[in-house]
């Protein structure tokens, strides 16, 4: 073989989505040198598909919004489950890492009073996202990726080298993350384009690959969304915490087949969209949860008079948390209540004009009109659940990011756990990705100056090398591709929206069945630029991802955000206290108890006591909180 | 319902290839991309196509289908007639790498070359204010989803390979009518850099940018045409000449 292509940096990004660049972005203003690696091309991540916004407390549209009142709304939307001081801290610096965007030439929607302009969104108190029209994801990668090249102009005017501090390495596939003496010494990984072998030498690793949507069969990810840092972080020592919470959305497109899934935004519904089923029911009122009684409206004049005037009624039921709703959505199509094509009717058409619609909703006017030939400003749009956000993740430290256990790695955004608890509420998730990468850039740096160098050895390499050309000298008869399929129908079927216990006991086996036989993929042609090549170490990480969800689906005998179980559909006080930590042995994910942290006192008291009650039990409303 | 098709797919790498004759599946309401990936899980493992979002949004399946460049996830297999068979082939402007996977580094390169947003110095953040009409300006520009299916049909390089070099293309004149337009942007004489060193006036107004782009910007109505306008005006107008020279905008009078 030619020689090793081999790079030294201080911190490696795994992923170029908000998390990974925002990372990056605060290791470079410390000063240090940073590889960014991507699957695909530069500003193509998941992170250009979020639509609604990014939830911040910036008071500009209602004053009364602050950190606090953002705090509670995520850890009620969590159902208490969330690491307390992960929501503390986003809470409060959400509203900077805006800001900081508009510093570096983002333009948001506006006020009138030239402000950025915020949206009501599900489970948020006021309103709080701020947004470009329907694609705020968008906005934020491309501010992001402009910052980055900001950057490297700034370096090129001082250095003559553009790449002196912050390279991007695209289309290029991370396989292993390397560590020595049990500490992170690199990654290892190929180009897409050639497949030819890189070795990054580094004392540390940010992990930022986003989700694992692709695991299952209607999902609202892309082709990215595999899981690989979930799993390259497990096989690095590192714990997942509570992946059996995955986010439904309530809202994906479910006709034509083709676009089943791809996301039909929740402005739909802060805008002031309405669900009814096939009988013309507005159903939503039917499903309001008796934690959430005192805050949305049980009648459909009081949820309209809502959109005029907030202080004096309560939110419609559209805007319930996402649990909720999807929970509601697959209800009403069980009960034969759904539409021609099985999902309910979203309609924004009788309540917007049309020509607001197009400015508010540009992109799904778009997507509707073009994908599937319905005018929204006109018809209503058919919707269901899709597979849209894993809460759980690497269990880090929630100051620095750092992964648990393995000093020198960290990670942020969706593939980070904690932050969300349960369930995720819209818009906190591009504020999240801004938030908790800035700290895990800040995290590295740290670190780094204490642990300033690594070295790979060459037993690692080799090691890692041989993985990578397996499947070509393998003579199995296995596809990728029909693996995948069948993988995606497991989980869809048995670890889907609604779960039994003996269902995910099934799974549990099945998947390990396939498991056993991707041991057999082989892979036709060269390492040219082949997608049935990188499935195969796609599919990998997937296995991994949904064994560690079923196994964690398995244990928690009870539903709370997003893990329902049909045989235990309450919700207990008991597991509130209790996340799933799931570690690899080198060949099965194992998955343990763990207490959760208790709330300190301070964070405690900013909730009325009778709503704690409905979460906590009696011993831990007692205590009061910690200390 | 579903039915069979007869689909060309160009297959090869930088030295050589061509056209493949497969006959696959196709149902109702899929796209290009869908049979693409039909063909890619069940007759070539190793067909080689870029995509991500699959619904418009990031611009990754950029090829040309039937010789025109579209996005594959967004082009209905129903608006061909049946019968009509359906040729996909890689971006003509750029180099091949694999089958529909081409190098689109040009692009990569043309950004470095722009100069970036320029913030006020005594702006603290929070505290910028700018009404929405003037954002709405850049905003249309920043619908751009970088596709490069404008830079692609741009017959300043398409067949002119000579011309790269001096020709940023479509995607970066609406890049510099953005910053341009941006109401707070500091950095003086874009228009006229965009002229001068970004091959603004190579153009001639052809439109087939605009034709193209699936976010429907008006590139050449609303970014184009304004700059060159503007930059005429500055060039040859002593008043605004002098104007320019004073003032800490150029152009606006």
């Amino acid at each position: 073989m030619t020689s090793l292509e081999k790079h030294k940096y201080d911190v490696v990004v795994i992923g170029a989505g908000g998390a990974g660049l925002r990372a990056a972005v605060e290791a470079r203003a410390a000063g240090l040198r940073v590889a960014i690696v991507c699957k695909s091309l530069f500003g193509k991540a998941h992170t250009v598909m979020a639509e609604g916004g990014a939830a911040a407390s910036m008071g500009n549209v209602n004053e009364k919004d602050n950190w606090q009142v953002h705090f509670r709304d995520t850890m009620r939307g969590g159902k208490f489950l969330n690491h307390y001081r992960m929501a503390e801290l986003h809470a409060k610096e959400s509203p900077d890492r805006i800001w900081e965007l508009e510093v570096w030439g983002a333009l948001f929607d506006r006020t009138k009073e030239g402000k950025i302009s915020q949206r009501n969104f599900g489970g948020h108190e006021y309103p709080r996202l701020a947004h470009v029209g329907d694609r705020t994801g968008l906005e934020l990668i491309r501010t992001m990726q402009q910052r980055i090249v900001a950057l490297q102009q700034q370096d090129a005017k001082e250095s003559g080298n553009a790449e002196s501090h912050i390279k991007v390495f695209a289309e290029l596939t991370i396989t292993e993350i390397l560590k020595e003496d049990g500490k992170i010494a690199g990654a290892y990984g190929y180009w897409r384009e050639n497949g030819k072998e890189v070795l990054f030498e580094a004392p540390t690793v940010i992990i930022a690959t986003g989700g694992v949507g692709k695991t299952f069969k209607i999902t609202s990810n892309s082709w990215e969304g595999t899981g690989d840092g979930h799993a390259l972080a497990l096989k690095a020592g590192a714990n997942l915490v509570d992946m059996e919470f995955l986010q439904f959305h309530p809202t994906g497109m479910v006709w034509p087949p083709s676009v089943r899934g791809i996301l039909v935004t929740e402005s739909v519904r802060g805008e002031g969209g309405i669900l009814t089923n096939s009988l013309g029911e507005r159903f939503m009122f039917k499903y309001i949860p008796e934690v959430f009684k005192d805050k949305y409206a049980d009648n459909e004049a009081e949820a309209d008079r809502w959109y005029l005037d907030q202080d004096n009624n309560r939110r419609p039921p559209e805007l319930l948390p996402r649990d909720e709703v999807s929970r509601a959505i697959n209800a009403e199509v069980k009960a034969g209540r759904g539409t021609e094509h099985g999902g309910v009717y979203l309609d924004v058409s009788k309540r917007i004009p049309a020509d607001v619609i197009k400015k508010r909703l540009p992109s799904m006017w778009h997507q509707f009109y073009e994908l599937a030939g319905v005018d929204i400003t006109k018809e209503a749009m058919e919707v269901g659940p899709t597979c849209h956000y894993v809460m759980g993740g690497v269990e880090v430290e929630p100051d620095t990011a750092a992964a648990v256990g393995v000093p020198g790695l960290f990670a942020a955004g969706e593939v980070a756990g904690g932050m969300h608890g349960s369930n995720r509420l819209g818009g906190n998730s591009l504020s999240d990705l801004l938030v908790f990468g800035r700290r895990a850039g800040m995290g590295a740096v740290e670190y780094v100056k204490k642990n300033p160098t690594a070295t790979v050895s060459e037993k690692a390499i080799a090691d890692a090398a041989a993985r990578i050309e397996a499947p070509f000298s393998r003579a199995g008869g296995e596809n990728s591709y029909s693996l995948h399929a069948e993988l995606q129908e497991i989980t869809h079927n048995l670890v889907g929206i609604i779960r039994t216990g003996k269902e995910v006991e099934e799974a549990i086996v099945k998947i390990a069945a396939i498991r056993a036989r991707s041991a057999n993929v082989a892979v036709a042609g060269t390492r040219q630029f082949n997608p049935g090549f990188h499935l195969a170490f796609d599919l990998d990480n997937m296995l991994l991802v949904a064994e560690s969800t079923a196994k964690s689906a398995l244990l928690r005998e009870e539903s709370r955000g997003g893990h329902t179980r049909d045989d235990f559909p309450g919700m207990s006080s008991k597991w509130r206290q209790v996340n799933h930590i799931s570690s690899f042995d080198g060949k099965d994910v194992n998955v343990k108890a763990q207490p959760l942290p208790p709330i300190p006192k301070e964070l405690f008291d900013l909730f009325d006591i009778h709503e704690l009650e409905k979460y906590m039990t009696p011993e831990e409303i007692a205590k009061g909180g910690s200390n | 319902m579903a039915r069979k098709l007869k689909l060309r797919i160009w297959r090869g790498d930088a030295t050589d290839g061509g056209l493949k004759n497969v006959e696959v599946e196709a149902n109702e309401g899929e796209v290009v991309l869908d049979l693409i990936h039909r063909v890619q899980a069940t007759q070539m493992g190793d067909l080689a196509v870029r995509w991500n979002c699959k619904a418009g949004k990031c611009g990754s399946c950029s090829m040309e289908i039937n010789g025109k460049p579209r996005l594959a996830c967004m082009t209905q297999v129903a608006s061909f007639p049946e019968g009509e068979e359906i040729t996909v082939t890689p971006l003509r402007a750029f180099p091949v790498i694999k089958d529909l996977v081409t190098d689109v580094s040009f692009n990569y390169r043309k950004a470095m070359e722009i100069p970036s947003y320029e913030h006020p110095k005594n702006l603290a953040p929070g505290e910028a204010r700018m009404e929405q009409i003037d954002v709405e300006r850049s905003q249309e520009f920043r619908k751009c989803i970088e596709c490069f299916l404008c830079q692609d049909v741009c017959h300043v390089v398409r067949d002119h390979e000579e011309n790269k070099k001096s020709f940023a293309g479509p995607r970066f004149f609406i890049r510099i009518a953005e910053l341009d337009m941006h109401p707070l942007d500091m950095l003086k004489n874009r228009k006229q850099k965009a002229q001068e060193e970004h091959g603004l006036g190579m153009c001639n107004i052809t439109k087939c940018c605009t034709e193209v782009c699936p976010e429907h910007i008006r590139i050449t109505d609303n970014a184009i045409i304004p700059m060159k306008e503007r930059v005429v005006d500055v060039k040859y107008d002593p008043v605004r000449w002098l104007g320019s020279k004073i003032r800490k905008r150029e152009g606006i009078v």
